[in-house]
């Protein structure tokens, strides 16, 4: 078992399925149990890859609110 | 919160919405398997700001959606029993059975508890030898290493007084009935990310090549469903039909092996019955013999139960892709989250709910005037 952070919360979480966690790590947390590491890699390189995608003209979307999550800091 | 916020960011949006709109030459009908993406869809109303070629189905991915009529029955049964404390996660209260509800029961005295994780059910045997404490293990893949787990140290730790009832449902089975159904409109998929994180996603590469159908792992952030959408249609446009990962911080090909491990040490593959879409087959997890010790379906006899499911529901409809909530006639009306008719009225994670959560329920009353003039 561990503690992780939830945006401020934190709850014992199991880890016996992240063996390769650290301390610090974002974990990817269902009913309890962490189920992967989040990627910092892997999610600077999508979103980077989108970014670079060609600005183009104005539309109308709506302010996305923020939301709970499921994936916590290791404490 | 890192590699969060920037997943909703509305510049990057945008511009994939663009991107879209320069891609997309004819109309595309896809499904969006996971009841989690159904929600962050609704919720942003990211279905639509794409542009009008692309139409989005909701999938069968809610887990409390899809468990039985009779296995929801079966738990009522059990949790009537005065020796039985029966646990399960909170979106399981209010799905409706035959005759009541968890909730009813737990209001005319069932000790029936919400618990965050199956693990917490260990405590409470321990705390309370005299009873017999049984959890409902529903869920898809993503919940199937924490109820394995439940399982597995209850047995390591000798706790006699504990089982699970299982109703433990798989996507790729349920992905192919519904492309071999002749109602199928479904072109591409966005496949379950959260699913994938534990299995993988190797057993959707022959269903991408049989049914020449795109498979793209996606995530759950609005940013995430946009670009599995792209991805889909760039698919579609180009005529490709593969499985791609949309969502790598997370999915792997080869998914959690430590976690399949423990998952296959105390489930075998076996027959299910969907509710609303019936039986299929090789669709669910049940218990290993050596664990039957554990199975209350075998521990408490059932068998006798005569399920009766609301004529006026469509929710078996609407969780094929076939329908849509508001083709009902009960939605918003007859059937709310207050008084659910049918199980995808209850779940947050169920098109019905989120329909009615973000306001499509008032929409759809207010066309109806216009209708009639």
């Amino acid at each position: 078992m561990g503690k992780a952070n939830f945006g401020g919360i934190v709850k014992q979480v199991c880890l016996e399925y992240t063996p390769e966690v650290e301390k610090g790590d974002y974990v990817l947390v269902h009913v309890g149990f962490a189920l992967s590491k989040v990627d910092e890699a892997e999610a600077a390189r999508t979103y980077q890859a989108l970014e670079r995608m060609q600005q183009l003209s104005e539309l109308e979307i709506p302010d996305v609110a923020d939301d709970d999550t499921a994936m916590p800091r290791v404490a | 919160m890192k590699y969060l916020d920037e997943y909703r960011d509305e510049a990057l949006a945008k511009k994939i919405l663009e991107e879209m709109r320069r891609t997309v030459t004819k109309p595309w009908v896809l499904m969006e398997v996971c009841g989690g993406q159904t929600h962050a869809i609704v919720k942003y109303g990211i279905d639509r700001l794409l542009p009008n070629e692309i139409e989005l189905v909701h999938g069968p991915g809610c887990p409390v959606c899809v468990t039985s009529l009779e296995m929801i029955d079966k738990a009522l049964e059990i949790a009537r029993r005065p020796e039985v404390i029966f646990c399960s996660f909170g979106d399981m209260l209010r799905v409706p059975g035959s005759e009541a509800d968890l909730l009813i029961l737990k209001s005319r005295g069932a000790d029936v508890r919400v618990v965050y994780s199956p693990i917490d059910c260990l405590k409470i045997a321990r705390a309370n030898p005299e009873k017999k404490v049984v959890f409902f293990a529903i869920g898809f893949e993503t919940t199937a290493p924490a109820n394995a787990m439940s399982v597995w140290q209850a047995r390591q730790q000798g706790i006699k007084n504990f089982s699970i009832l299982v109703s433990h449902v798989l996507v790729p089975p349920s992905i192919a009935s519904i492309l071999q159904s002749p109602f199928n409109r479904v072109q591409g998929f966005l496949g379950p990310g959260h699913v994938c994180t534990v299995m993988g996603y190797r057993e959707y590469e022959p269903i991408a090549a049989r049914y020449k159908v795109p498979i793209v792992i996606t995530g759950f952030e609005p940013i995430d469903i946009l670009e599995g959408t792209l991805m889909t249609i760039r698919q579609l446009e180009s005529g490709r039909a593969e499985v791609e990962n949309q969502y790598p911080r997370v999915v792997s090909r080869e998914g959690n092996k430590v976690a399949q491990d423990l998952v296959n040490k105390v489930f075998e593959v076996g027959d299910r019955k969907w509710r609303g879409v019936g039986s299929i087959p090789k669709s669910g997890y049940k218990l290993r013999y050596e664990f039957r010790d554990f199975d209350a379906d075998r521990i408490f006899d059932t068998r006798e139960i005569d399920t009766k499911e609301p004529e006026i529901c469509i929710s078996g409809l609407v969780l094929r892709g076939v329908k849509k909530p508001h083709d009902c006639p009960a939605f918003g009306t007859l059937c709310t989250p207050e008084h659910p008719l049918g199980a995808t009225m209850v779940s947050a994670e169920g098109a019905c709910a989120a329909y009615y959560a973000y306001g499509r329920h008032l929409e759809a009353k207010q066309r109806e005037p216009a209708l009639t003039e």
